[in-house]
């Protein structure tokens, strides 16, 4: 398994407080921009994919024709509002694929049409063909030289080179690409800050990385994901048996109006039943139209939400997977613990002091510029207050740098010879230079080891100094993201190709479930096949190319955009970031989608409790005067009645667009709590919010011509 | 003993004895359906219809045989009516008309037992006891083979076999309805109930005057009416008749033969599932709802308003004098609220609102707890449907006993819940929009509505207790009552099956802590939420013009 350093910092970046993407949802300018879209959903042949505001869409055209036939102000006043519904709803859709569409627009940008240096042949670099990008095909071998821009996705082969990628993922620090490792990948679109590099293209033309992206953002071939369609049919089914209930309402009106012949026509209540207006109005106050009508805008939402952290989800199925993710795969190194081990004690020996030990220790690592001997170097100014020297300063230093055969480093400063390394390295070197190490320091060293630490040995000619005890670090917060994650019946397994006791002894300290140690790509796939079939959806990240089946095999599969294209494409989703830990807020954003799309149907039905409240009296306390005792609301008249239920139902869909493009509100914790927070705001809300809309609405227009 | 305390006691009694039962009950019908061996019987009428017991069906296979098995029986039914003259036993009646005929042999063969005529004076002893009395046992035992095979679609797993009709079929009526109703005829012939195949006897009545009529094998019949929650009786008036059920004692017998089975399913269900709590938080959903709907009808009867209830402290027209109001509102809430239908007194005759929550314990759909197995199959739909919209809430797509709830599940729930309520309405709009339909009403106002809108919600959803004040013999309500009840039975077990199918190929998913826990009182109350929101939305219309309109002043 991959064990390279990630160009990521190396803290993990602190939970975000806020999860809301803020700012500029409610931006009227937004709304206006959208409108033309919105205005262009009005056709029928686009509206019926959308069941429930498809029957809006009839009624509001049905009522036109009637308010035609008849016209009166309480039946205008109608139409207009319903024709508002669903250009609401429409606006809703329309600016949420209005944000993909901005993103869209940047990742044109970097899509410019460049050309590409075709190699005759992948060896010889002087001889090539200058062609547009798009003419390249899959297997094709391209030089791209500093100042160029990567022609198409693919491999480097051959060379290494600083790349400019903030085209595609926003981040300006240059990243390295190199040949033959698991950072070989490189993105059509970005730049080459340094040096040359040979490149196969692994993309078939048009299909590159970035054509997919601008696909994705702007919602070109979105697909209804599982939950959706099951939401949706739900739904519809609630459309027809509230259609079936207002139709059959009329032989029922028609018969209780004609027992009652004393009772004058209303523009609610005829002979010939409940007028159409008034009927349509009824349909359309009942039928889920604020669920209907933010549907789609949560679902686009959902995955932009993943954009504007830099994931790309190559389909919404990926993303709905994400919020019944139950086991989390994840990477100890870069992941869990910081890309290296890291000093965390010194042990001295033979009656050295910390203090000595620390100093030699420190200076031993100065020329040592691997991150293990950086930290020793830190913690000893750290714990002890050593200050740390350039080795510039020190004249007559002669530094001993590490290689991989001497496996040590270290100095030789006036006269004094240090040496630091691996145990049985420096042990040698201690008795080749007439030491006799004593059974103390083996003891320390196996210790150390046996804790899951990794010894280093620290000696002066002849002598042992003592013992550096490097280990892993944990990255900070892990902890209470895995509490987190155990609230919300998430099980973390931490990979690692430690050996088992180092792997424990980690796995405890961080907190995870469980661990796989001296994992291979095999124990990976195995491991996933096991939860999977258990029933459990399996959730990793990966980015070398052995890591490929892994991510085929598990249901959210996140490559990190610095890996190869073998993970990137055998993965669903992308993280352009590649920070492994942002696996966790996948996963919450997925959750988040689908609470959305819950909350605003409890709501919505929940909603027409009131509507009955308005409409059911309005109609009917005509004939039956007793029924006046359900207008608890006591609204003005039966116009006004009617048309604050229908402006109500209106407004509502563009009050909660914000609410349906950012989510609502998540905090990880077990079912039963969430479930309860959320029917206390959505659905007690829902019965109540309606309520309070609908009398202050009718307290506005009982004044409007027509209304009383 | 006050009154109110009296009633207080009878309910608390009955809750208390089916409590009692829930579990040995339950238990008892979990080892009927779930166990390997078959009887001597029951294997001589396996050899007999040439049934292979031991193999087991598809869903698609099964429904068919519901559907066939049901289908022979209404053919039969309708013979033996229109035949009736030519048979034994006939007591010289005359062949049924073929418009009552239908609507007779649809109405007991779908467990509603609507009953458009009066039983003493159309049928002969062979159409009772051959016909009638033996669609009371099958009728039910084919409910309780459906919700069994629903059940099984929870508890298995990654399989396409769903068990064998045949086999549920006997062993439900061998097993579970013959003893119960044996033993149960026997106290009920001890409470004064008749049982005899003369041929008419003459009584004498209190007035000195001298009355004809003819008996019949009335216990075993009554018990078997309730306990199947058939609710067809010997008698025209039903369990009022002093013969059928005779004192306040039977009374308290029938109300409890009419929900015990529907409440111990529940246990069945656990025990299948292999979670006991599961089954818990069904028949408190169930009792919930029972409850409530107990306690808004008993104090809409109690505190009825009017000059002559309220001189004597209720309603009494309609009722028995040796049941009284509560009693027989216990009664009615007991028929209305399982599918049984079987009356002891006139639900006529009830408050405008007391009446009106009698027709919503049926538009509930019957789950409260139901008829014998279609209330357990009908709660069941719902705590899917409920579990959908809360799954999302908890952030998972939705899952119920660790199947999911997906786009195939939730298409075959929403047609299961789509069917009745549109039969109710589409057969009272029908009925109120012609003249054939209005013809037949004896009262007018909110009141007549009510009365129309009483008998199709009754047939729609299999429940068979009727208002009365329409004149429900003619032509056009027996052939459109007929049609609601035999699509109102058939149609949502067809989806019902099917989903049945569909969770049982499912592989389970482990339940976690994100998981929606199904058994917590949280999840009772939302179940009871839905439930009763979903069906206020959708007929509040109708009752506003009816019961509502009636009685709110």
């Amino acid at each position: 398994m991959s064990t390279h350093v990630l160009p990521s910092p190396g803290k993990a970046p602190a939970p975000r407080k806020d999860r809301r993407v803020g700012g500029g949802l409610l931006d009227p300018e937004q709304m206006i921009r959208s409108l033309p879209d919105a205005l262009a959903k009005l056709n029928p042949v686009t509206m019926w994919r959308n069941p429930v505001m498809f029957t809006v869409e009839i009624g509001a055209v049905f009522t036109t024709a009637l308010a035609i036939a008849d016209p009166s102000w309480f039946a205008w006043a109608i139409v207009v509002w319903l024709w508002l519904t669903v250009i609401f709803a429409n606006l809703a859709e329309a600016v949420a694929e209005g944000r993909g569409k901005a993103q869209a627009a940047t990742l044109r940008a970097a899509k410019r049409d460049t050309t590409a240096r075709r190699l005759r042949s992948r060896d010889d670099r002087t001889r090539w063909d200058l062609i547009g990008a798009s003419e390249l095909q899959q297997g094709d071998h391209v030089i791209v030289e500093a100042g160029e821009t990567v022609p198409g996705d693919g491999d480097v082969i051959d060379g290494i080179a600083s790349v400019d990628e903030s085209a595609i993922t926003g981040e300006s620090a240059p990243v390295i690409r190199e040949s033959g490792g698991d950072r070989s990948a490189v993105t059509g679109g970005t730049k080459v800050l340094s040096d040359q590099i040979i490149v196969r293209i692994t993309q078939k033309p048009g299909e590159s990385f970035v054509d997919r992206m601008i696909a994705l953002v702007e919602g070109a071939n979105r697909q209804k994901t599982p939950n959706e369609i099951a939401l949706n049919i739900l739904l519809a089914a609630l459309t027809i048996i509230f259609l079936v209930a207002t139709a059959t309402m009329q032989p029922l009106a028609i018969f209780s109006k004609a027992v009652n012949p004393g009772v004058p026509d209303s523009l609610a209540l005829t002979d010939d039943g409940v007028t159409g207006i008034v009927l349509v109005s009824l349909v359309v106050c009942l039928i889920p139209t604020t669920i209907g009508a933010l549907l789609s805008a949560i679902g686009i939402a959902g995955m932009d939400r993943l954009v504007q952290r830099n994931v790309l989800a190559m389909s919404g199925r990926a993303v709905e997977a994400a919020g019944d993710v139950s086991t989390l795969l994840l990477d100890k190194t870069g992941t869990i613990t910081l890309g290296n081990r890291q000093a965390s004690e010194f042990v001295p020996v033979n009656g050295i002091t910390e203090r000595e030990l620390a100093e030699a220790a420190q200076l031993s690592s100065l020329a040592d510029e691997t991150p293990e001997g950086r930290s020793i170097v830190v913690h000893a100014k750290q714990a002890y207050g050593l200050r740390e020297r350039r080795p510039g300063e020190l004249a007559h230093a002669a530094w001993v740098p590490f290689t991989a055969q001497t496996r040590m480093s270290g100095v030789d400063l006036d006269g004094r010879e240090i040496r630091k390394g691996a145990a049985t390295a420096v042990m040698k070197w201690v008795r080749d230079t007439g030491g006799h190490p004593t059974d103390e320091v083996g003891h320390l060293v196996d210790g150390i080891s046996a804790s899951g630490g990794t010894p280093l040995v620290v000696a002066e000619k002849g002598r042992v100094l003592g013992v550096v005890h490097l280990k892993d670090v944990v990255k900070e917060g892990m902890r209470e993201r895995f509490d987190e994650m155990r609230r919300m019946g998430i099980r973390t397994i931490m990979i690692t190709g430690d050996n088992p006791l180092t792997a424990k002894a980690i796995a405890d300290e961080a907190g995870v479930d469980d661990f796989l140690a001296e994992a291979t790509p095999e124990d990976k796939l195995a491991l996933i096949r096991k939860e999977q079939k258990g029933g459990r959806l399996v959730a990793m990240t990966g980015d070398g190319t052995n890591d490929a089946p892994a991510l085929a095999q598990s249901d959210v599969g996140v490559a990190m955009n610095t890996g190869t294209s073998a993970a990137k494409e055998a993965g669903n989703m992308v993280d352009l970031d590649s920070n492994p830990t942002k696996l966790i807020e996948i996963v919450q954003i997925g959750k988040q989608m689908l609470i959305t799309r819950g909350a605003l149907t409890t709501f919505s039905i929940a909603n027409d409790i009131a509507k009955y409240f308005a409409i059911i009296p309005a109609m009917f306390a005509a004939v039956h005067p007793g029924l006046d005792a359900l207008n608890i609301m006591r609204l003005a008249g039966p116009q006004s009645a009617i048309l604050a239920a229908v402006i109500f139902n209106a407004l509502v869909i563009i009050a909660l667009i914000p609410l349906a493009l950012r989510g609502v509100r998540y905090r990880p914790s077990s079912a039963s709590k969430l479930l309860s927070r959320n029917l206390y705001v959505y659905g007690l809300g829902g019965i109540v919010v309606p309520f309070i809309g609908i009398k202050l609405i009718d307290l506005l227009i009982q004044f409007l011509p027509g209304m009383s | 003993m006050p009154p109110t305390l009296a009633g207080i006691l009878f309910i608390a009694s009955l809750l208390l004895a089916l409590a009692l039962c829930h579990k040995p009950l339950g238990d008892y019908m979990y080892r009927v359906y779930t166990g390997a061996k078959h009887n001597a019987v029951e294997r001589v009428i396996y050899r007999l219809v040439g049934v292979q017991p031991d193999g087991e069906q598809r869903w698609g296979v099964y429904a068919r045989s519901v559907l066939a098995f049901s289908l022979i029986s209404i053919l039969f039914l309708y013979a033996l009516q229109r035949l009736q003259n030519h048979l034994y036993l006939s007591l010289g009646m005359q062949p049924v008309e073929p418009a009552l005929a239908w609507n007779t042999a649809v109405s007991f063969v779908t467990n509603t037992n609507w009953q458009a005529y009066s039983g003493e004076s159309t049928m002969g002893h062979l159409v009772q006891t051959a016909g009638l009395a033996v669609q009371n046992f099958v009728s039910a035992a084919v409910g309780m083979a459906v919700a069994i095979t629903v059940v099984r679609g929870f508890a298995r797993t990654k399989t396409d076999m769903l068990g064998n009709f045949w086999v549920d079929l006997v062993r439900g009526t061998i097993r579970i309805l013959l003893p119960i109703s044996f033993v149960a005829a026997l106290v009920l012939t001890a409470g004064g109930a008749i049982q005899t195949f003369a041929d008419h006897s003459t009584w004498t009545t209190l007035a000195g005057g001298h009355q004809t009529f003819t008996p019949g094998a009335v216990a075993s019949q009554e018990a078997i009416k309730d306990l199947g929650t058939n609710g067809g009786g010997i008698f025209n008036v039903n369990s009022a008749h002093p013969f059928e059920n005779p004192t306040s004692w039977t009374n308290w017998l029938e109300i409890f033969l009419l929900l015990v089975i529907a409440f111990s399913l529940p246990r069945t269900f656990g025990r299948m599932v292999g979670d006991h709590r599961q089954g818990y938080a069904i028949v408190a959903v169930m009792g919930s709802i029972a409850v409530i709907s107990i306690g808004l009808t008993n104090w809409a009867e109690l505190s009825a308003g009017g000059t002559v209830p309220q001189a004597i402290g209720a309603a009494l027209e309609g009722r028995e004098a040796r049941f009284g109001t509560s009693n027989s509102a216990m009664f009615a809430s007991a028929t209305t609220l399982t599918s049984t239908g079987s009356v002891d007194s006139f639900h006529d005759s009830y408050t405008a609102l007391g009446g009106g929550m009698l027709i919503f314990n049926m538009l509930l759909g019957e789950v409260a707890p139901g008829g014998a197995g279609a209330g357990l199959y009908g709660i069941l739909i719902l705590a899917v449907i409920t579990v959908f919209v809360a799954g999302l809430m908890v952030g998972r797509t939705p899952e119920y006993l660790g199947k999911k709830i997906g786009a195939r599940e939730i298409k075959l729930a929403s047609l299961y819940f789509l069917i009745t309520p549109t039969l109710v309405l589409l057969g009272t709009a029908a009925a109120m929009a012609t003249e054939a339909g209005r013809s037949a009403m004896l009262n007018s106002g909110p009141h007549g509505l009510s009365e129309l809108l009483y008998a199709y919600t009754s047939a729609s959803n299999n429940n068979g207790s009727a208002f009365a004040g329409v004149s429900v013999n003619t032509t056009f309500h027996n052939t459109t009552l007929g049609l609601c009840m035999a699509f109102g039975r058939f149609v949502p077990i067809v989806p019902a099956l099917a989903l049945a199918g569909s969770l049982a190929r499912q592989a389970p998913v482990p339940a976690s802590a994100g998981t929606l826990p199904t058994h917590r009182p949280q999840f009772v109350g939302m179940v009871v939420g839905v439930t009763i929101i979903l069906v206020a939305l959708t007929f509040l219309p109708a009752l506003a013009l009816g019961p509502l309109a009636e009685g709110i002043h």
